[in-house]
């Protein structure tokens, strides 16, 4: 298998008042395609941060990421986004949907913004493979936590993204639908397979996936 | 197109938010407002030279003392332009055993070629219509509406001829050696209309008589007037070629030379519109400001979304210029229609009778150009910090919106507006005034604000809780508050400057003509004359005039190169060089005259000693638009021939002549040691009331020499433009009105957001619902209070600026500006506040919390 992300020396200091701070220090390791790495930490732990500059987020202080070997920040931010568009997929612990937008045109709005065709179509049904058909023109307000974070899923999967990025999925959701939408999350990332990259701090939901990585302080433990 | 097509979804889904009617309701009152003054001065300013062209009696003429070239004619109809000549001379008339000098206008058919003499049966009343002859009788209907010339062997006459001579309708009159029945009055002549009726009365006939009278012999006085109309381009076209031809003494005149007394009212009242349309729009600028912000603060998640799931900055930008460029078509459109309406009905109210012309296409098109600039001015660069929002948001949602500089977004505003005021006021000292009052007003105000509340707030131990709460709460608000502060402050300015503050200046600029503005000119005087002229006026009880000396002189060298008018392509800076100027010297300089660069003759020295010495040597005050179009400038010397002997002299100061002072005014002054020994005359403006207009006519009499000019129908003509241009600003202050509601309104929303998320957490923490009411009316208070403090002081300011820099007036400050300011904004934003924020304390907090 080829290695689809690489995390090389990546640092990111942030200035606290007049000193640097350190939230990630030199942290190196690579995903190969189609595994699935849990990152695991405190709050604090700089997991967030790290989420952020392995998507293209953010840029670090020093170090770099390669996505499918390219380097991420050679590119400006446009040229990163447009590799995000074409590579990754995002799940948020706040869903992040937009609220003028109903949940089928929440999950057209990357294909739209890619220009694809028969935009409505995939995204009709992305959302029935999340179960949620009946609820297509539901605004994000009328829908449930469970409900929205489906939607983010299948906006996440309807791109067929190479990589999946998951900041702490369940962490809006109580402990019945948040196993729901975990096992959502599993079953859509084998089927396409794609690689995933989850934030956690469930022990338990890390557990799921094939590799593990904790952080402290910055560091990698 | 997908992304036109999401953009518009997500607009139809953002519909009902506050933000988009904020933005339509501005931009449409903006657009609204400009388009009515733009329409509205464009048909009074159209209707003004239509006046002037019939004053004129045609849209071009020529004068001579003697015959024309017959090919001016043939010149003119190969052009496809309608020509008629007159021919005026001063001629004994005689009825009965009574002789008179009358004043003849021998006339062609079809003479006046524009404008129309109006005339009646000299008796008054309908019944004698029938007197008249069958032309002048079926036109029309109304008797006093006719605008045919006198048929061969009649005569029309002025009501002072038919006074003198006892005529009466059918009588019959000798002219020469004709005898010509007397067929109607002239109420009202073309030349009289201008102000300028000869001392002697008129006598209109038709050239055809002209040869049996056998007057013609006495050519030597004849005055020959050769007049065009035509199409606007036939006739500039007849000017440029006739223009070349022309002799010495045939002089053209077009509606160019229309009276300046009306062109400086009426553009006092454009420059005072302008003004109005552009406080609107400010107005408008800093709603769509309020609104823009509040719209890129709602819209930051949204963002930092697509530009996480691969959204590129061009894109994120484009799907909301989309929007706001299709918000900008609907509202500009929307606003010229309702200008049109608005200019409509305000021409059909104030002028019932008025026959403007339809106003051109270019106001509308300016109006939408200033609306789309309005936008781009204000919402563009807040739309900007959408492009640049970081993707991490997602996941920090503590990172706010990306900082675009606050000097470049107020910069490009305020650059906006100051273009604006630069286009649509024409006056770039307005313009930069306007500029620099924003770039340096709005910060210190804002600043200002600031420091209040955390000298307020320093203090807050001495109030009671909800208000200890509340200062603090706006200090930790600092710069929303400010904000707020600074755009009610300009909303108040607006309510303010509407209400007390419009009142006054109208009031002081209708006082400007006064009801006893001189209404005569009288011109021609002798020096042995003065005594006897003084003496009559004492014997009839009219307040004597001062006399002023009238020296006839010819521009002949600037800086001692000979001038002649093949130096100056443009005509009317051509016919200044060609004919004779009239000087006038004095001590002082008139009071309704104003120095602008240089120093009157005789004024205090930087020394401080009185320089007698100035005023005992030559020195020549100018007026400073003569200056321009001549080319000259303070520190030229000037030479002039008078009667044949020349003098020189250094120009120490330039004035502005303030020609709807209806006063005597001279472009050319100079010291009385440089001209009190050429030969001069003396003229005089007065005051005659209505009842004394007798002594006009023994004046006349008296002294057969005098010219006695009418002013009359000029100052009636700037009273009515005055007083209809005061209903104007009443009409387009509505829309400055509506556009401060729309202020106060989207100033409360943009903080509402905030108030609700605070309302809900209080609430949650235990917070009764009165103790929020009371919280919220402290906030509201406080804003109010100091909004309206600031809005007092920049109405006060504005009220000055418009006062000496548009009405030319001495500016009052009046008290009740600030009692109101601070009352009615307290009041007015408590209201407004407590209906933006009642239902806060009642709504769960749950709800508010989840977003519902």
């Amino acid at each position: 298998m080829t290695a689809i992300v690489q995390a090389v020396s990546l640092s990111k200091q942030v200035l606290s008042g007049e000193l640097p701070l350190t939230i990630l220090h030199e942290v190196s390791f690579t995903v190969l395609a189609g595994e699935s790495l849990a990152i695991l930490g405190a709050s604090g732990s700089g997991k967030s941060t790290l989420l952020g500059l392995l998507a293209g987020l953010d840029e670090p202080s020093s170090g770099t990421v390669r996505l499918r070997g390219e380097d991420l920040f050679v590119l400006n931010e446009d040229g990163r986004a447009r590799l995000r568009g074409a590579l990754s997929g995002f799940v948020f612990q706040s869903f992040q949907l937009l609220p003028a937008l109903s949940a089928l045109e929440n999950v057209m709005l990357p294909l739209e913004l890619q220009g694809v065709a028969d935009a409505r179509a995939r995204a009709t049904e992305s959302l029935s493979q999340v179960g949620l058909s009946s609820r297509a023109h539901h605004l994000p307000k009328h829908l449930s936590g469970g409900e929205q974070q489906r939607v983010a899923l299948a906006r996440a999967f309807v791109v067929r993204p190479k990589i999946l990025f998951a900041d702490e999925p369940t962490g809006n959701l109580d402990a019945a639908t948040g196993a729901q939408i975990v096992d959502l999350m599993f079953e859509l990332n084998r089927s396409q397979g794609t690689t995933l990259i989850l934030v956690t701090h469930d022990e338990s939901l890390a557990g799921r996936c094939a590799r593990q990585l904790r952080l402290f302080a910055g560091r990698v433990v | 197109m997908k992304l036109l097509r999401l953009s518009l979804n997500l607009m139809r889904r953002d519909w009902q938010s506050g933000e988009w009617r904020v933005l339509l309701l501005a931009l449409v009152l903006a657009v609204g407002s400009l388009s009515t003054v733009g329409l509205f001065a464009d048909r009074v300013r159209e209707g003004l030279v239509q006046q002037a062209t019939s004053l004129l009696g045609a849209d071009l003429r020529i004068t001579s003392t003697r015959p024309f070239s017959p090919s001016y004619r043939e010149t003119a109809r190969a052009k496809g332009v309608r020509v008629v000549q007159s021919r005026e001379f001063p001629s004994m008339v005689s009825h009965r055993e009574q002789v008179l000098l009358a004043d003849i206008l021998a006339v062609e058919a079809g003479y006046p070629l524009r404008g129309k003499i109006v005339a009646d049966d000299g008796l008054g009343g309908a019944e004698s219509k029938r007197l008249l002859p069958s032309p002048l009788k079926g036109r029309g209907g109304d008797h006093e509406d006719q605008s045919l010339s006198p048929l061969p062997g009649t005569v029309w006459v002025d009501d002072r001829l038919m006074r003198r001579l006892g005529l009466h309708p059918g009588d019959e009159l000798g002219v020469g050696a004709r005898r010509l029945r007397v067929a109607a009055r002239i109420v009202r002549d073309i030349d009289q209309s201008v102000g300028f009726a000869s001392f002697a009365p008129r006598v209109l006939m038709n050239e055809l008589d002209l040869a049996a009278t056998g007057l013609l012999q006495e050519g030597s006085r004849m005055s020959y007037r050769l007049m065009f109309a035509g199409d606007a381009g036939a006739v500039v076209a007849l000017r440029a070629a006739l223009e070349p031809v022309m002799t010495g003494n045939e002089k053209l005149e077009d509606v160019t030379d229309a009276r300046p007394e009306i062109r400086t009212a009426l553009e006092r009242a454009e420059h005072f519109l302008g003004l109005a349309a552009l406080t609107t729009a400010i107005l408008a600028g800093v709603a769509i400001l309020l609104a823009a912000r509040r719209y890129v603060a709602r819209h930051l998640d949204g963002c930092a979304v697509m530009r996480c799931l691969g959204a590129q900055q061009g894109q994120v930008l484009r799907l909301f210029l989309y929007q706001f460029l299709l918000a900008g078509g609907l509202s500009v459109l929307a606003g010229l229609l309702s200008g049109y309406v608005t200019q409509a009905m305000l021409v059909s109210l104030i002028m019932p009778d008025s026959t403007l012309p339809q106003p051109s296409i270019w106001p509308m098109v300016k109006a939408a150009v200033s609306g789309f600039a309005l936008l781009a001015g204000f919402a563009y660069l807040p739309l900007l910090q959408l492009r640049r929002v970081s993707p991490l948001r997602v996941l920090r949602r503590e990172l706010g919106a990306p900082e675009a500089s606050v000097w470049l977004i107020y910069g490009l505003a305020g650059l906006v507006i100051s273009g604006l005021f630069l286009w649509q006021a024409g006056s770039l000292k307005l313009g930069l005034f306007v500029l620099a009052g924003l770039l340096v007003g709005l910060p210190v105000f804002g600043a200002l604000a600031w420091l209040l509340l955390k000298l307020l707030a320093r203090h807050a131990s001495f109030f009671t809780s909800h208000w200890r709460h509340a200062l603090n709460n706006m200090v930790r608000h600092g710069r929303s508050v400010a904000v707020q502060v600074v755009a009610l402050s300009l909303g108040g300015m607006a309510l303010l400057v509407l209400t007390l503050v419009r009142g006054d200046l109208l009031d002081s600029w209708q006082g400007k003509l006064p009801a006893d503005a001189p209404n005569r000119f009288v011109v021609n005087i002798q020096p042995d004359q003065r005594v006897a002229v003084l003496d009559f006026f004492k014997h009839q009880s009219v307040p004597a005039p001062e006399l002023l000396p009238m020296i006839k002189g010819r521009l002949v060298a600037i800086n001692g190169r000979p001038v002649s008018g093949e130096h100056y392509p443009e005509p009317r800076a051509r016919a200044l060089v060609e004919r004779e100027f009239n000087l006038s010297y004095a001590d002082k300089m008139p009071v309704w005259n104003e120095l602008v660069q240089g120093k009157w003759w005789g004024g205090k020295q930087d020394s401080g000693f009185r320089n007698q010495d100035s005023a005992n040597s030559g020195q020549l005050s100018v007026e400073e638009g003569i200056a321009r179009t001549l080319g000259i400038h303070l520190g030229d010397t000037l030479s002039y021939d008078v009667a044949g002997s020349r003098f020189s002299a250094r120009i120490t100061s330039l004035r502005k002549v303030h020609w709807d002072s209806m006063r005597v005014n001279f472009f050319v002054i100079g010291t009385p040691h440089l001209l009190q020994d050429f030969p001069a005359s003396y003229l005089a403006s007065f005051y005659l009331p209505p009842d004394k207009l007798r002594s006009g006519d023994e004046l006349a009499l008296n002294f057969p020499n005098l010219l006695l000019i009418d002013t009359g129908a000029v100052i009636a003509q700037v009273r009515a433009i005055i007083g209809q241009i005061t209903q104007a600003v009443s009409a387009v202050f509505l829309y400055t009105l509506l556009c401060g509601v729309v202020v106060l309104y989207a100033a409360l929303l943009a903080t509402r957001d905030e108030r609700m998320q605070e309302a809900a957490i209080l609430r949650t923490l235990g917070a009764e619902g009165a103790y929020l009411r009371r919280l919220y009316l402290a906030e509201f208070a406080v804003l109010g209070a100091i909004s309206g403090l600031f809005s007092a002081a920049s109405a006060s300011l504005l009220g000055w600026v418009l006062a000496r820099h548009v009405l030319e007036i001495p500016y009052r400050s009046n008290g009740l500006v600030w009692l109101l300011g601070v009352a009615g904004g307290l009041a007015l934003v408590m209201l407004a506040g407590w209906l933006n924020t009642r239902r806060l304390a009642e709504i769960s907090p749950m709800r508010i919390l989840r977003g519902e």
